[in-house]
């Protein structure tokens, strides 16, 4: 019991930074040697996650959240972010070079649109590799209609003429704030925050997490290059298994030709847990 | 007399030509631009004119002191649209004036702010803002009128102190003694606010329907319904003072610099296991020791003391769910059917209202591996209907839920509490 204590005492007394990460060394700015990527362990749940799925339980909707965040980062725009409605059908096998591949039948609606936009179905296949390190999981996308929902090329336009000027020089912080409000203007801003926080949440992704983003902390517009509109957002992700709000600062570029590309990213360790509280 | 008459007849054209200056009338809605201006006549002759001027409807003047005498000011409210006219008129027939209120919108704002200022303060359960989000302070004024206003329903119990020696308000809604209980809390995770938000408008929801809702009634006839709005209070007014997504308590951990834990994985049901953390760096430490957290332990000696607790629903948000046991191990609890049926039940009244879709099955296959959880605690303490809600919305705001959205959840919610309160009294044990 004393040895145990002692050990406790001593592995206590190492100060663990949050889990960083899974693809980027953690800086140190957060004291102590930097926490490993919690374990999780393969309980008889995790090894019966292949075959036919329940497509409401966290194995499919997680590979289907995947999904998802590939399709923003390819369709997604100032005016247009999706979000995952239903996951309808959904089985995992294990396949021979290592890793899972999940089959996924879903429905996702535009938050462009509000609330009554239709239904979008679509199927992927989203392999999680093995690897020694952590690699980005693979995805093989269709949406059916894609073509034919709504276009929003007049709004973008209308968007993109607005800020390219070089006297534009848009600066917020917290969107939304802490009671849910956002400034019509905003809005563009948040989704363009969504759709580039969704190249680094497609990245960072396994088959133990789930993301989505939690808040837009900061978006600074930079000078405009080869005619694109260069934002710098700082954002916070909110990972579902672990709880973690996570905060990335990252570079994007975004034109109605181009689409959104993310240029740099890095992660910014927020130690909140490691504040001694006001004697 | 004939002064005046001979005045009139020059001055009869400068009002012409002021008509003719006058542009269209603008439907007005605010009253932006609007003037008071303040005209000294000198003369009895321009008190005439004044007296012309006032009879000119079109211009939509008010007189709030009328031209009576020269030695008199003569007060008149000037719309936008005619105050171009005017000034022009007053300056033609050289007539002193000067502007009272330059903005009569303006005015009216800074009235209304202070009015606001006044009002936010609400007088009593009806003044109340269910449609905001509230601090600390407000919700603990809350629960005291609402006691005051129902002192033959609503009783207020402390039972305990938070780490930063808060009070651990339970509202006790009873109409009789010795009867078995029903628990509601929200807000034990302190960032996931429209779940202290809607436990305001239950609470009233219970004294509204209370007498006029059968089905409530009878509950409450047979139960008594306990509910903790603010479980977490230090981390909720943390969340207000410095750190919106804070979840955790706020109690130091020793040899760490990091501060709380997790009071989901707190509980002594599967304590200590791989759904919960040992670093007190991140979100679901489990603590030093089970029930190490006062807000837990006193929400366990509650439980224990009391004895006769039925039903027992503790919520948080987001991702909409309806949860039963178990969240520690993935052996089906031992009424697994029919808190499956009850939890689909209540789902199907709680979409009925506004469409909401949501997902319900056991914590560990639906949601995670989660070890220390209230409802696994509870459960094992032989409280059969132990369900944990997950409230709006997806993931689209997640914890930062407009306030427009504050009442729909409520009110959905509410439906599914509803069965399982009634499931619970229509199968006592």
């Amino acid at each position: 019991m004393k040895t145990f204590c002692s050990v406790w005492l001593l592995l206590s007394l190492v100060e663990l930074s949050p889990a960083p990460p899974a693809s980027q060394e953690p800086p140190l700015a957060c004291t102590g040697a930097p926490d490993p990527a919690p374990p999780q362990p393969e309980t008889a749940e995790d090894m019966a996650s292949t075959g036919d799925l329940e497509p409401t339980h966290y194995p499919a909707r997680r590979a289907a959240q995947v999904a998802l965040h590939y399709l923003n980062t390819h369709h997604g725009s100032p005016f247009r972010v999706f979000g995952l409605q239903q996951v309808h059908k959904a089985s995992a096998e294990d396949v021979a070079a290592g890793g899972r591949k999940y089959k996924l039948d879903f429905s996702v609606t535009d938050w462009g649109s509000g609330s009554a936009g239709p239904a979008l179905r679509c199927s992927a296949d989203v392999l999680f590799p093995r690897t020694e390190r952590h690699s980005a999981p693979k995805v093989e996308l269709h949406c059916e209609a894609l073509q034919q929902i709504n276009s929003t090329a007049q709004e973008d336009d209308a968007f993109y003429q607005k800020y390219i000027s070089p006297d534009s020089t848009v600066s917020a912080r917290d969107i939304p704030d802490s009671f849910g409000n956002m400034s019509e203007e905003m809005q563009p801003f948040w989704r363009l925050a969504r759709v580039a926080a969704s190249f680094i949440m497609l990245r960072e992704s396994s088959e133990n997490t789930e993301f989505n983003m939690a808040k837009v902390a900061s978006i600074t517009q930079q000078e405009s290059s080869e005619e694109q509109l260069m934002l710098e957002f700082v954002v916070l992700l909110h990972d579902f298994p672990s709880q973690e709000i996570v905060q990335w600062k990252l570079l994007a570029s975004w034109s109605p030709d181009r689409g959104v590309r993310v240029l740099q990213t890095e992660w910014q360790p927020r130690c909140p847990h490691a504040t001694k509280p006001p004697n | 007399m004939i002064l005046a008459r001979k005045f009139y007849s020059s001055k009869m054209k400068g009002l012409l030509v002021l008509t003719a200056l006058f542009v269209a009338v603008f439907g007005k809605k605010t009253f932006e631009g609007d003037q008071v201006l303040r005209i000294t006549a000198k003369n009895e002759a321009q008190i005439f004119l004044l007296k012309e001027l006032s009879e000119q409807e079109h211009l939509g003047l008010d007189f709030w002191r009328e031209p009576v005498h020269e030695s008199l000011p003569v007060d008149v409210y000037v719309p936008f649209h005619s105050l171009q006219a005017v000034r022009v008129f007053l300056r033609y027939n050289q007539i002193q004036y000067n502007v009272m209120i330059m903005d009569v919108q303006d005015l009216l704002d800074d009235e209304e702010r202070e009015m606001v200022k006044y009002r936010t303060i609400p007088r009593s359960t009806d003044d109340f803002v269910y449609t905001a989000y509230h601090d600390l302070n407000s919700i603990y004024s809350f629960m005291d009128m609402l006691v005051a206003e129902n002192s033959n329903l609503v009783s207020k119990i402390v039972i305990g102190q938070s780490y930063e020696n808060r009070p651990l308000n339970v509202l006790k809604f009873s109409t009789g003694a010795n009867r078995p209980g029903i628990w509601f809390d929200t807000g034990i995770h302190s960032r996931e606010w429209v779940t202290q938000a809607s436990g305001i408008w239950f609470a009233k929801k219970i004294v509204t329907d209370y007498g006029r809702d059968p089905v409530l009634t009878d509950i409450l006839n047979n139960y008594d319904i306990f509910l903790e709005i603010v479980t977490n209070p230090d981390g909720f007014a943390y969340t207000h003072s410095r750190d919106r997504m804070w979840r955790k308590t706020r109690k130091p951990n020793s040899g760490s610099s990091c501060v709380g834990v997790d009071p989901n994985r707190n509980w002594d049901a599967g304590f200590g296991g791989g759904g919960s953390s040992s670093n007190p760096c991140t979100e679901t430490y489990r603590g030093p020791s089970a029930h190490s957290e006062p807000e837990v332990k006193a929400i366990v000696d509650f439980v224990k003391s009391h004895g006769k607790l039925k039903a027992f629903v503790s919520i948080h948000s987001y991702s909409q769910m309806l949860l039963y046991p178990y969240g520690y191990t993935s052996t089906p609890a031992k009424d697994k059917a029919e808190l499956h049926e009850l939890a689909k039940k209540a789902i199907a009244s709680l979409q009925s209202l506004y469409n909401t879709r949501y997902t319900y099955g056991s914590i560990i296959t639906t949601i995670y591996q989660a070890d220390g959880i209230t409802v696994d605690w509870t459960y094992e303490q032989g409280i059969k209907y132990s369900y944990t809600f997950e409230l709006r919305d997806t993931g689209r705001y997640g914890f930062l839920l407009p306030a427009d959205q504050i009442i729909p959840t409520a009110e959905e919610t509410w439906l599914a509490l509803m069965a399982i309160m009634e499931h619970t009294k229509n199968n006592p044990y």
